[in-house]
């Protein structure tokens, strides 16, 4: 159901539903953030990696002696130093195994081999020169339907048990059930695309700075981390180090995207490195280090196939997913789920049955599979089936938005049980639509795409209504690496009235500083520039997962809501002492308790918090603080209709947006302002997948777009302009009734912009252009000529 | 990311410039705008010994015109090209291209004649000045060469100054009323070199016929590739569709592009014979006086 | 090799290696570490910094080069000690994120500003081409700039 919402409190104050201006930006705009690469300590020494030219090879030998002999240089470190420490591998996040510096194979082109730890950093690039590692190659397996061939070489030879290249397998959903559907299917539509490799490259790269102390043994890891408390964890387990001894801070993230959710070699190197020699160590990667080594984003064979009534409906989908997990199986993932949560891929739709199977395969390129802004492969889910949806279609002769409308799960069926297992909290789907409909004018570019164009280009107009799934756990169903997926919340309102909080996410920009002190602003009355939020050190923070698959408001959030709701409980109690009344004769109205009927009678937060230290009745605890672990009962399930009209030039292939509108219902917005920024950011990393951004691999396994001149992401030149809509349909579980959003436009967008260009090119028979729909893609599909790649 | 150590100069003088030069000799490189040679050195693809900058030497920032041609001094910027009114004016072929050299940053660095002697088949500036017929000059210790730019251009990444020599300046011939130009370019992105560069010139005689043509292309070849074939094919022909379509086909035939990441050889070929015809339907326009 | 370069109005003397990167040296020499590092490519703008007051790429110069002249940074952004009406409409239209790109993109809106005090919203794209933000999507980095030139000339009113 969609509704409006109105801000409970003044502006001034800021709860929710205020656009405030961001607290954090003070000292973004002033140069006065502080990066992890900004970081420098005494006596700190300067690491650099030197990596596998070449995609698959054995390791026949490493001579370091003339790095060592290089002035400056303290340290050259290969793995077969680490393995005498037992730290040559490491876990991923997916419960497989990566080589931290390769001992035996380099198994993809820029693995780490070996690393130099010198006084300057120029000093250490020099010395990597003087690293000589011979190499026996072996062929590199560059795709994973040739990873899968009979007697393809077998990459994780190391791996007891292994006799294939496949990562993992695994299904969702009801096979006979789909049969069935299928059977009675008057029409079958198909579509086989490749979601390509894409990367998060945040602005800022990954690093660490590791600084053990020789005297104690302990150790504060400046890390560019996600989800640092989950990374201290794993470091305490991959070390041996006791947990208490490690301090895991990670500073202002320039964005992060996925990126800095695993734990990469680079960390743990230097950490060794620092511990072995007792001096702080650095090491931030390179942007060129950043794309051909760390997580990898999508990457996945998808074959799609709908069964459908002669009249529109959908019966059943089928879908299998052949993965291209790289060398080592490292998705950011849910233990339970192989591919993610892949299964949403029945996104909007109301249909009986679906089959999902999904296959990963190990080649010769870097791992990764991060939920690049995406929640755990819902990216890939939500393009198959609004690319499918728009396919069927037309071969129905029906309009794209009509045959949606007609296949939506409507309003009144919610909370919706998915036939893969998913139960959809809320969702209004039609609304969205028809408002993006109004908004864009669908029928009047309709009626433009027929006329002739001047110059001979193409219309087109595409649409996707997505749904994703955001904000796991519950702790049930869903851990990374055994760690549940719950978040936390730590309030302690001091005497003044002034609070902080802090929380176990980590913001990257999305401005967790002002939005989770809106939140408490809403439940407490403090004005949210009192609420200071603190996150990222896990010395002073309480453990949380992380801030990643749009998570924090979902969960942290909730978590901020029911402390603050706990510590306004415990106001109550002494408000009523400070009142003389009883706590049930109380009213709260924002920042202020009063006695029923009596308004001129109350007292502040303020005044209650002061008491909370000064003068607390007998018996009562003293103090205004408390903690909460917020265990989701369910996710949330945000939504959105999203349409593009595109022109394509047919001569030279390029195409370019004429007009986008994007409506987005997230529940409740808690900073509206913020929310439309992370939309307009989702959105634009939306067009850059579909239209640029991507990295590809020639035969012999060399990576191209591993750099900012090949891996292409658009400036201000290239991006869209974006009109932005709302409804509003709250979750009904959620405390304050919010949705996740950070994705949402990532994960809708890309199959809005490829639909708008198949629509312009569908009389001309093109029936499908993979991602980055490039120029010359346009073109090869228009002249009937194969382009590889 | 950290370039190779080097030694370092910063002459204020063209003579002083030259005896570093010929002190260093092919240990030395000249570093202008330094937005090809410093990312080649951070990449460690490049590691020069010594590095002669030349952009302390004010005397040679300059756009003139002398004598029917612009000169464009050795330290004039790409950014300097798209404000110059002289451009403007006197070569629409390089005014049309200077905006879509790399990006606002880099342009405001990165100087047309060091992209010149760069010989770049991915850069554009050469193909611009192929198809004017531009001139390098050329100095040395020794003296002043003036080298036509055909001549300049030799290979892959190679030039034909010698030991010795550096760029002073380019020299272009000015259009007259009846010229025009245009150099249109296919890329991916603002930054990203073209995946087809076409740079046309016309100049037409009193009856309004061909008088002189220029053609030359970006990106399709292992050089900036001059389509001598076509420009003299138009010689003395009737300007028009059907003219630019010929000469389309001849470019489109002659070019030598590879197949990669911006697309088979075939779809270059075919973004070859289109850009021409809109090139030279612009440059024809222009030389009509028509924008 | 000594070199002496002014940066936000102070003048610093520095022994610096000829090979050492501007950015580099300002970051890490001179401690102002607003100025950022995106790539190694020269094609993000993240260390976007004023040499004579243009904008340039300091990842593509040697701090040597810097000798004798003149930079602005962020850091040197405010004006007697207010907010550069830049920096607030930075912060009023949300044109910021995580920040990283932000300093480079304050000072290209400054120099742009400084030359053409009413760019149109192509102008504006145009001239922030070089610099990539990974965050916002760009709308509100120039509507941004588009309300700081209407304040710095009190023309139409400001845009909310
Ligand atoms: C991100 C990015 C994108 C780019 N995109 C494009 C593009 O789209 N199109 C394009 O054409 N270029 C592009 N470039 C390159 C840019 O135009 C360079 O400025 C140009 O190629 C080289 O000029 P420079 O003055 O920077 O030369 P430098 O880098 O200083 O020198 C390049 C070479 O030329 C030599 N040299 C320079 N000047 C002289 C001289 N006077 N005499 C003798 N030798 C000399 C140097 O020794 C060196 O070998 C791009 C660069 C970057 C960083
Ligand atoms: S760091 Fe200078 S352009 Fe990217
Ligand atoms: S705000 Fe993050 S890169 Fe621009």
């Amino acid at each position: 159901m969609t509704t409006t919402h109105q801000p409970a409190t003044p502006f001034e104050m800021g709860g929710i539903g205020h656009s405030v201006r961001r607290k954090e930006d003070d000292r973004f705009i002033q140069g006065a953030g502080r990066y992890l690469d900004d970081i420098q300590l005494p006596g700190m020494l300067h690491m650099a990696i030197l990596r596998s030219p070449i995609a698959h090879g054995r390791i026949l030998s490493i001579d370091t002696s003339e790095a060592e002999a290089t002035d400056g240089v303290v340290a050259v470190v290969t793995g077969e130093m680490l393995a005498a420490h037992g730290l040559a591998w490491m876990p991923t996040l997916s419960g497989d195994t990566q080589a931290v510096l390769a001992t035996d194979k380099v198994r993809y082109q820029g693995q780490e081999v070996a690393a130099v730890i010198a006084t300057d950093p120029y000093v250490a690039r020099d010395a990597l020169s003087g690293i000589f590692v011979d190499y026996e190659e072996l062929p590199a397996i560059t795709s994973p339907q040739q990873a899968l061939e009979p007697g393809a070489v077998l990459i994780r030879d190391e791996k007891e048990g292994q006799t294939d290249n496949v990562a993992y397998t695994w299904e969702a959903g009801d096979k006979a059930a789909t049969d069935e559907a299928f059977a009675k299917a008057d029409l079958v539509v198909t579509l086989d695309t490749h979601y390509p490799r894409s990367h998060p490259a945040p602005l800022e790269t990954c690093g660490v700075v590791a600084d053990v102390n020789p005297a104690t043994g302990e150790a504060t890891i400046y890390l560019t981390s996600q989800a640092p408390h989950a990374h201290r964890t794993l470091f305490a387990i991959v070390a041996g180090l006791p947990e208490e001894k490690i301090r895991v801070v990670s500073p202002d993230i320039g964005g992060g995207f996925g990126n800095k959710v695993p734990i990469y070699p680079g960390y743990v190197v230097a950490t060794a490195a620092s511990l072995l020699i007792g001096k702080p160590v650095k090491w931030v990667e390179s942007r060129s280090e950043n794309l051909i080594s760390t997580g990898f984003a999508r990457d996945f064979h998808m074959h799609g196939e709908l069964a459908l009534t002669a009249d529109g409906r959908i019966l059943g989908l089928r879908a299998s997913i052949l993965s291209d997990q790289g060398a080592f199986y490292a998705d950011a993932q849910p233990t339970r789920f192989r591919a993610g949560l892949f299964h949403i891929c029945t996104g909007s739709y109301d249909f009986g049955a679906a089959h999902v199977t999904a296959k990963g395969a190990f080649t010769n390129k870097a791992p990764g599979g991060v939920a690049y802004r995406c929640s755990f492969r819902v990216t890939e889910a939500s393009y198959l089936i609004e690319r499918l949806v728009q396919n069927a279609a037309y071969e129905l002769g029906m309009d794209p938005a009509e045959f949606r409308l007609k296949n939506f799960i409507r309003p009144e069926q919610f909370p919706y049980l998915s036939p893969t297992g998913f139960v959809y909290d809320s969702g209004d789907y039609h609304t969205a639509l028809r408002k993006a409909m109004e908004m864009i004018d669908y029928e009047g570019w309709r009626r433009r795409q027929q006329e002739p164009h001047p110059e001979g280009k193409l219309i087109g107009i595409g649409i996707a209504s997505f749904t994703e799934v955001v904000g796991a756990g519950n702790s049930r169903t869903y851990d990374i690496a055994g760690l549940k997926m719950i978040d936390s919340a730590e309030l302690r309102i001091h005497p003044t009235g002034k609070a902080i909080l802090k929380l176990g996410v980590k913001s990257q920009g999305q401005g967790h500083e002002t939005t989770f002190a809106q939140i408490v602003a809403e439940e407490l009355g403090i004005p949210f520039e009192d609420v200071k939020v603190q996150e990222g050190d896990t010395d002073n923070t309480p453990y949380g997962l992380g801030t990643y698959a749009s998570r924090s408001t979902p969960v942290a959030g909730a978590a901020t809501a029911v402390v603050a709701r706990q510590i306004r409980e415990k106001a109550r109690k002494l408000a009523a002492h400070l009142l003389e009344a009883s706590p049930d004769d109380l009213e709260w109205e924002p920042g202020r308790f009063f006695v029923r009927g009596v308004p001129d009678k109350g007292v502040t937060i303020q005044e209650v918090a002061f008491a909370a230290y000064t003068n607390f009745p007998e018996g009562m605890e003293a103090g205004l603080e408390g903690v909460h672990y917020y265990d989701p009962p369910n996710m949330t399930y945000p939504f959105g209709s999203y349409i593009v009209v595109v022109e394509v030039d047919p001569e030279d292939g390029t195409w370019k947006v004429l007009d986008m509108v994007a409506v987005d219902d997230c529940g409740v917005r808690i900073n509206p302002m913020i929310v439309e920024g992370q939309i307009t950011g989702g959105l634009t990393e939306g067009f850059a997948k579909a239209n640029m951004q991507w990295i590809t691999f020639d035969e012999n396994g060399n990576c191209i777009g591993s750099n900012f001149l090949d891996y292409l992401v658009p400036t201000a030149w290239e991006a869209p302009r974006f009109r932005l809509g709302e409804t509003v349909t709250p979750s009904p579980h959620h405390p304050i009734g919010a949705k996740g959003v950070g994705e949402s436009a990532t994960v809708g967008s890309p199959a809005a912009y490829v639909n708008a260009v198949i629509d312009a090119l569908w009389s001309k028979g093109v029936r499908n252009i993979d991602m980055p729909v490039l120029p010359h893609r346009v073109w090869g599909a228009l002249n009937g000529v194969e382009v590889a790649p | 990311m950290y370039p190779p150590a080097f030694e370092y100069a910063a002459p204020e003088s063209v003579e002083e410039a030259l005896d570093r030069l010929a002190e260093v000799g092919d240990e030395g490189r000249i570093l202008a705008g330094g937005q090809s040679l410093i990312p080649m050195m951070k990449l460690r693809l490049a590691a020069p010994a010594h590095l002669i900058d030349i952009n302390e030497i004010a005397e040679l920032a300059y756009i003139r015109e002398v004598n029917g041609h612009l000169a464009i001094g050795a330290l004039t910027r790409h950014a300097d090209v798209v404000r110059s009114e002289v451009v403007a004016g006197g070569c629409a072929t390089m005014a049309s291209a200077a905006p879509w050299v790399a990006d606002p940053l880099v342009r405001n660095r990165g100087t047309v004649c060091g992209s010149v002697a760069h010989c770049d088949p991915e850069g554009d500036w050469n193909s611009v000045m192929l198809a004017v017929g531009a001139e390098v000059v050329a100095r040395s210790k020794q003296g002043e060469r003036v080298i036509p730019i055909s001549e300049f251009v030799v290979d892959f990444f190679t030039n034909s100054l010698r030991p010795g020599e550096m760029v002073t300046e380019l020299r272009v011939p000015r259009d007259d009323d009846r010229s025009g130009g245009a150099y249109l370019k296919l890329e991916r992105k603002i930054g990203d070199y073209a995946t087809v560069g076409v740079a046309a010139h016309l100049r037409l005689d009193e009856q309004g016929r061909i008088a002189r043509a220029g053609l030359a292309l970006t990106s399709v070849g292992p050089i900036n590739l001059k389509v001598t074939e076509a420009e003299e094919m138009m010689v003395g022909q009737e300007p028009g569709d059907e003219l630019f379509a010929e000469a389309a086909q001849i470019a489109a035939r002659t070019c030598e592009p590879t197949s990669d990441v911006r697309g088979p050889a075939e779809y270059k070929r075919s973004v070859v014979a289109a850009y021409t015809r809109r090139a030279f339907g612009r440059a024809l326009a222009g030389a009509r006086g028509e924008t | 090799m000594e070199i002496e370069v002014t940066v936000n109005g102070v003048a610093y003397r520095r022994d610096t290696e000829p090979r050492r990167l501007l950015v580099d040296f300002i970051r890490t020499e001179l401690g102002l570490t607003g100025t950022h590092i995106g790539c190694d490519t020269t094609s993000c703008g993240a260390c976007t910094v004023l040499f004579d007051g243009v904008p340039v790429k300091s990842c593509t110069m040697f701090a040597v080069q810097a000798d004798g002249h003149e930079l602005t940074t962020v850091e040197g952004l405010r004006r007697n000690g207010e907010l550069s009406p830049v920096q607030a409409a930075f912060k009023e239209h949300h044109g910021l994120q995580c920040g990283f790109c932000t300093p480079g993109m304050m000072l290209v809106a400054t120099a742009l500003l400084s030359s053409n005090p009413d760019p149109t919203e192509e102008e504006v794209r145009w001239a922030l081409s070089g610099n990539i933000c990974r965050c916002t999507g760009y709308t509100n980095i120039v509507e941004a700039i588009r309300s700081a030139a209407a304040t710095m000339h009190e023309t139409a009113g400001v845009e909310s």
